[in-house]
């Protein structure tokens, strides 16, 4: 530990010249010799949400929610230098994605090449306390499985050809992000206080119903630190909602009140407008 | 105004689904057609998920044919026992296309599919009545006689088994082509959301020589039983009907198709015809360049169960 203070003591004076962006890259490297060892840091993290569950109305348009938490134990010096990073991610239910791709077959656009990924977020919004490669390195960020870049998209079933799987990789990130499904904030999370942080978390308009996590992760120079997670039911209200769930669970019903609402506008209209 | 569609899981400007549901109902009343074959392309041109177009617009042909069936069923210019026939063929074939549409869907074809039969099927159909409308159009212009159907020859069709006396069409007809002819109709409709009047009028004048007093109303009969159970069947198998939807272009339509018949009952049959011919080719050509064009993004997803 000895070689790591005497580190931080020279970023430190060197820090007013510099800037707290340009610090905690150079704290970043400084641990390269260090790479593979097993940090155990006291610190802990809190987080903690006004409710549990999020009900959306019919005409939601997107917000953001606002994510509460705070550093226990925490190194005041550290805490004061900004090398602590926070990064709070809500996660949307997992679902089996299949990416299509259309090729041109006579003439015709046809989807030709298809891969199914294993149970992937439906959506997934991130916020930060800086952009993310500058909290920490790809493979650090990797490993805690954070960032879009970093959702796990592992195909499902036999392979065609392995090596354009990158390709419905990046398609899949691509659409979503396009979709307003897969967001990043990179400086959304903000400390309030000394050690008490407020991350907003934005919520897609065409936010997936479920359970959601919202997952906050704790970075100190680089390394990973804790992690704490609450789950966040997302739920629909209104008609629409129950019109959703009449269909899916009492199909039947559901079938015969659309063929009865034909027949009585059809029938009422003919009496309506009935000429004689 | 936006509202949000439950089962297509978008949100989309309430007034352009009433103005469509309207536009299509007048022109179903001008020509006397069901409208399936035109709001359903409408429904995917506004991005309406094809599955969901589908399968609300065999539900919206319940509503715009209901009072077409009821006025012939009064009049009783219905066969009920060929009314029944095709209707036994046209349950089997929609039965058998929600089974083909859940296989489509799953092998990631269904939308493909079903813009290639529109094509194929509006652009026949389309050129078809054009060319049939011109001819009598020059032949009135040349003041020669307009004959609406040619003298009845018997074909093959009528040298096939299984014959069935019709009495109300005064038809003794094998019961084969009657089924064959149901099925078909069946498959179109759960495949495309269509009623397939287009298709099985002309089929039962020319192929099957049903007195042309009582084809529409059969072919009526026919359909209002057939899309009443393609949509029953669609939403047990797909959960494709989204009844705000089919609700908002119902109610628009059967408005809009009583401001239809009166327009459609100052013009001329021949130019009417000629009408539609063409709205029914721009609409193929339209659905036709979406499958020839490049696609903004060639990658696709589908998430959930599907795929």
């Amino acid at each position: 530990m000895t070689g790591r203070i005497s580190a931080l003591l020279t970023i430190c004076l060197l820090a007013p010249m510099l800037g707290l962006g340009l610090t905690a890259h150079a704290l970043a490297q400084s641990d390269d010799s260090e790479e593979g060892t097993v940090w155990s840091f006291p610190e802990q993290l809190d987080i903690g949400i006004s409710t549990n569950e999020i009900a959306i109305s019919p005409n939601f348009s997107g917000a953001d929610i606002f994510v509460f938490g705070t550093i226990a134990e925490q190194d005041d010096f550290l805490l004061a230098i900004g090398a602590y990073d926070i990064i709070v991610a809500l996660e949307g239910p997992l679902r089996p994605a299949t990416v299509r791709r259309k090729e041109r077959v006579a003439g015709i656009w046809v989807n030709r090449h298809s891969v199914r990924f294993e149970p992937v977020p439906a959506s997934y919004s991130i916020s930060s306390t800086r952009p993310l490669d500058s909290i920490a390195k790809q493979i650090v960020l990797s490993a805690n499985d954070v960032g879009i870049k970093n959702i796990r998209l592992i195909p499902t079933g036999g392979l065609g050809d392995a090596s354009q799987v990158g390709d419905f990789r990046q398609a899949m990130l691509r659409i979503m992000q396009q979709a307003g499904l897969y967001q990043r904030d990179p400086s959304g999370v903000k400390f309030v206080s000394k050690n008490l942080f407020k991350a907003a978390v934005r919520l897609p308009a065409n936010i997936p119903v479920g359970e959601h996590t919202v997952r906050a992760e704790l970075y100190r120079n680089g390394q990973y630190v804790t992690q704490t997670r609450i789950r966040l039911r997302v739920v629909k209200t209104g008609l629409e909602q129950f019109t959703y769930n009449l269909a899916h669970q009492h199909s039947l019903i559901y079938g015969l009140l659309a063929v009865g609402f034909a027949l009585f506008t059809g029938w009422l209209s003919s009496v309506i407008f009935r000429k004689d | 105004m936006t509202i949000y569609l439950p089962i297509a899981e978008l949100s989309v400007n309430i007034f352009v689904i009433l103005g469509m549901g309207a536009a299509v109902g007048f022109l179903s009343g001008m020509f006397g057609v069901g409208g399936g074959f035109l709001i359903t392309p409408l429904l995917i041109f506004y991005n309406i998920p094809p599955a969901v177009a589908v399968a609300t617009g065999a539900n919206q042909v319940v509503a715009s044919s209901i009072s077409g069936a009821l006025a012939h069923f009064r009049r009783g210019t219905v066969d009920i026992k060929l009314g029944c026939m095709l209707l036994i063929g046209g349950l089997l074939g929609a039965t058998a296309g929600v089974q083909l549409f859940l296989m489509l869907r799953r092998m990631g074809q269904l939308d493909l599919i079903i813009s290639l039969l529109y094509v194929v099927f509006l652009g026949t159909i389309g050129g078809l009545m054009l060319l049939e409308s011109v001819n009598s159009i020059r032949r009135a212009a040349r003041n020669e006689p307009v004959s609406a159907r040619r003298p009845g020859q018997h074909n093959w069709i009528h040298r096939l088994p299984l014959k069935m006396r019709f009495k109300r069409s005064k038809l003794y007809l094998s019961v084969i082509p009657v089924l064959v002819l149901g099925f078909a109709i069946g498959v179109l409709t759960s495949v495309m959301g269509v009623g397939g009047g287009f298709i099985m009028v002309p089929a039962m004048i020319y192929l099957l020589r049903v007195p042309t007093n009582v084809v529409i109303g059969t072919s009526l009969f026919q359909i209002i039983f057939v899309t009443a159970f393609t949509t029953i069947v669609q939403a047990t198998t797909n959960y494709a009907v989204d009844i705000v939807l089919a609700g908002l272009l119902m109610i628009a339509g059967v408005i809009g198709a009583q401001y239809g018949v009166r327009v459609g009952q100052r013009m001329r049959g021949e130019q009417l015809r000629a009408g539609l011919a063409l709205l029914v080719l721009a609409v193929g050509i339209r659905l036709g360049l979406n499958l020839v064009l490049p696609p903004d993004e060639i990658y696709s997803i589908v998430t959930g169960s599907f795929g």
